[in-house]
């Protein structure tokens, strides 16, 4: 951290914020103290300044006096600059307090303390919701890396390119992606858009980006159409299925509390050996059906449907193999 | 000193003035507090703000103030007495974070809720619409989640012990305790009930779609001093030295198990195959992760758990050939009779 620079950007916002003629790079380096003679070296910083300004959402506005004005001049709005009044009663501000910590330690946490900050210097007491806070705690996670940068392109409405490694598929592959929104369903981030290559509406689990993710366009040149719901896109292409076919297992008594818990009906098994219970319960499909009865290893035998059955086994002998 | 930027910097310095402008005098340690700085940093702070100087076009000094005594006034604040506005990551923060938070089941005020986004939009304008491209969905959909979240609420309000019974995938066992509810988190898109469990004597996590029955109790809850809730932002799974390591090799189908577990390790092997490697108090779980996973998945080490995974498989597989093969449900048995006539 430079002291020099954090005191010549705040002369640089008090000066422009305190005109409402606009300023020329030359008057500005006149007031402001701290930028140097040398014509390139000040063109070169006063760039960078206005960049850092601008970066943290200071509305930094370019304009002329009169039209016959040679240079540009600056300024700072008031009212652009100000966060309007905002008032906030006791039970709103706790459910504030709340709201700030959800993003504790994920991507955008620094920006939920800043925006905290911003309103507790409009005046806002310090909210620690502790009324709200004792009964419900929630928290987001973005331990994903692709979080930040994929953030950073919706909400700047550029594409972006990544590697996808689509499961099941060994070698990444590259996408082009119009992202429209992020959606973090059940404890998972997604990303939808419009992916370029293929020229379809996809969705990508940010989990599964390899390695880093590029912006491949300026910021404002993607669109998001009209009606596109992102939540809808990510919910069609994350749902489970409807359970519409029916298992019989024999399952070992005492055991299979998993098995039993939705089953349709559980009955002693008098046909059978002693020491097993038959089971009749729905499953939406074959394959993931047959993952969780494995977990019961010798506790749970599939009888019905054949399908099934044999899946299982394929997975009983895939560990012996 | 922890490392900030000048543009960090500058963010606080403009946040501080109208801080204390709002509140005409405040004290340095509370400032320092809110500020989450030291009292020393924040000096420096007031220092630099009252050195700012503008030199044309007549030489000035637009910001006065004075903390004598420990109480900061903030006599000439010149265009600085309001907070800049909301930028466009900090008002999607939170409002990302109060609309998932609207959608939770259990919460009574939802109208503060609601009063709050709509103040928070008003004020933010332009810059709230990015938030509307994020959306958060809390897993609730589970059978009758959403009704147990509410009547746990319901529980913790009226301080009351509730009797669990709480299943156990890993030991799939059905177990019963009595708990003295403290909070509902919601972490990783799960809602999680945290309480004092009274068999277990200490603070528990139970996760709500595991929940088999759930009963309130006449009895008043009456957790120990000792119950305190945990630090959930260090993570929900706590590695303890006792922990056995796991090893696992994966198949390209069976990398998925990388994105659901914790990992100590993750190594990427040819042919988009990987080694993990899994820390837990308690084999159970993995033992049924690998008969699931079949050729997907090998657990490596420790060998004493890699034999009994195939062990369990030879077990289960033996059941096909005794157990069903003689006897299958009518279909298949109706088609042998037939055959055999």
């Amino acid at each position: 951290m430079s002291k020099r620079k954090t005191e010549r950007l705040l002369g640089l916002v008090v000066c422009l914020l305190s005109t409402t003629r606009y300023l020329t790079a030359d008057q500005i380096r006149q007031a402001v103290p701290g930028y140097p003679e040398q014509d390139e070296l000040f063109k070169r910083m006063f760039e960078r300044d206005k960049e850092d300004l601008r970066d943290l959402g200071v509305p930094l506005e370019t304009g002329l006096n009169h039209p016959f004005d040679d240079d540009p001049g600056y300024r700072i709005l008031q009212q652009a600059y100000e966060l309007p009044e905002l008032r906030l009663e006791a039970d709103e501000a706790a459910v504030l307090g709340l709201a700030a910590r959800v993003w504790q330690r994920a991507e955008l946490a620094g920006a939920a303390a800043g925006a905290l900050l911003k309103l507790r210097a409009a005046g806002m007491d310090a909210a620690d919701g502790q009324s709200v806070a004792s009964a419900i705690e929630p928290r987001l996670g973005t331990p994903e890396p692709a979080f930040g940068p994929l953030w950073e392109a919706v909400r700047d409405r550029r594409p972006v390119t990544f590697s996808y490694r689509a499961a099941g598929r060994s070698e990444p592959q590259r996408r082009e992606l119009e992202p429209w929104g992020v959606v973090n369903r059940h404890g998972r981030w997604y990303v939808a858009g419009w992916d370029r290559l293929r020229e379809g509406t996809r969705v990508f689990r940010l989990g599964r980006i390899a390695g880093a993710v590029k912006f491949c366009g300026p910021p404002g040149s993607v669109t998001v159409p009209d009606g596109a719901d992102v939540r809808e896109l990510v919910r069609d292409w994350d749902s489970a299925p409807a359970r519409e076919h029916t298992a019989v297992l024999r399952v070992r008594s005492g055991t299979g509390v998993g098995l039993r818990q939705h089953a349709v009906s559980v009955r002693a098994d008098e046909s059978g050996p002693p020491g097993w219970d038959l089971v009749t319960t729905r499953f939406a499909d074959v394959g993931s059906f047959a993952d969780y009865a494995a977990r019961f290893g010798p506790d749970a035998v599939i009888l019905d449907p054949p399908d099934l059955r044999e899946a299982v086994i394929a997975r009983l002998k895939g560990v012996l193999a | 000193m922890t490392a900030v930027t000048s543009t960090e910097r500058l963010q606080r310095l403009l946040a501080l003035v109208p801080y204390v402008v709002s509140r005409k005098v405040v004290g340095l340690a509370e400032t320092a507090a809110d500020f989450g700085v030291s009292e020393r940093e924040l000096v420096d702070d007031l220092n630099l703000l009252w050195c700012v100087e503008l030199r044309a076009p007549d030489p000035y000094c637009p910001i006065d103030l004075s903390y004598e005594g420990g109480e900061i006034v903030v006599s000439q604040a010149e265009s600085m007495g309001r907070p800049l506005r909301l930028a466009v990551d900090e008002a999607s923060a939170l409002l990302v974070a109060l609309r998932m938070l609207a959608e939770l089941p259990g919460l009574e005020d939802r109208s503060a809720m609601s009063r709050l986004i709509a103040k928070l939009e008003t004020a933010a304008g332009a810059a709230a619409s990015a938030s509307a491209q994020v959306a958060v969905q809390v897993d609730l959909q589970g059978d009758g989640t959403a009704g147990l979240a509410a009547r746990i609420n319901a529980a913790i309000t009226a301080r009351r012990r509730v009797h669990l019974r709480y299943y156990v995938p890993g030991r799939d066992e059905a177990t019963e305790r009595d708990v003295d509810p403290m909070r509902l988190l919601v972490v990783e898109g799960r809602p999680y009930l945290e309480a004092w469990c009274l068999r277990a004597e200490g603070m528990r996590l139970f996760r709500l779609d595991r929940v088999l029955e759930l009963t309130v109790l006449d009895q008043a809850a009456a957790p120990p001093p000792e119950a305190t809730p945990v630090d959930v932002d260090q993570g929900l799974f706590r590695p303890s030295p006792d922990d056995v390591h796991v090893e696992l090799e994966l198949s390209a189908d069976g990398r998925w198990v990388a994105e659901y577990y914790p990992c100590e390790s993750v190594t990427d092997l040819p042919d988009g195959r990987l080694r993990i490697v899994l820390r837990t108090p308690d084999t159970g779980w993995v033992r049924r992760l690998a008969l699931q996973l079949g050729e997907d998945g090998r657990v490596i080490a420790p060998p004493e758990l890699a034999a009994e995974i195939r062990d369990s498989a030879t077990a289960a597989l033996a059941n096909y050939v005794v157990l069903s093969a003689a006897e299958r449900r009518p279909p298949a048995q109706t088609a042998c009779r037939g055959a055999a006539v």
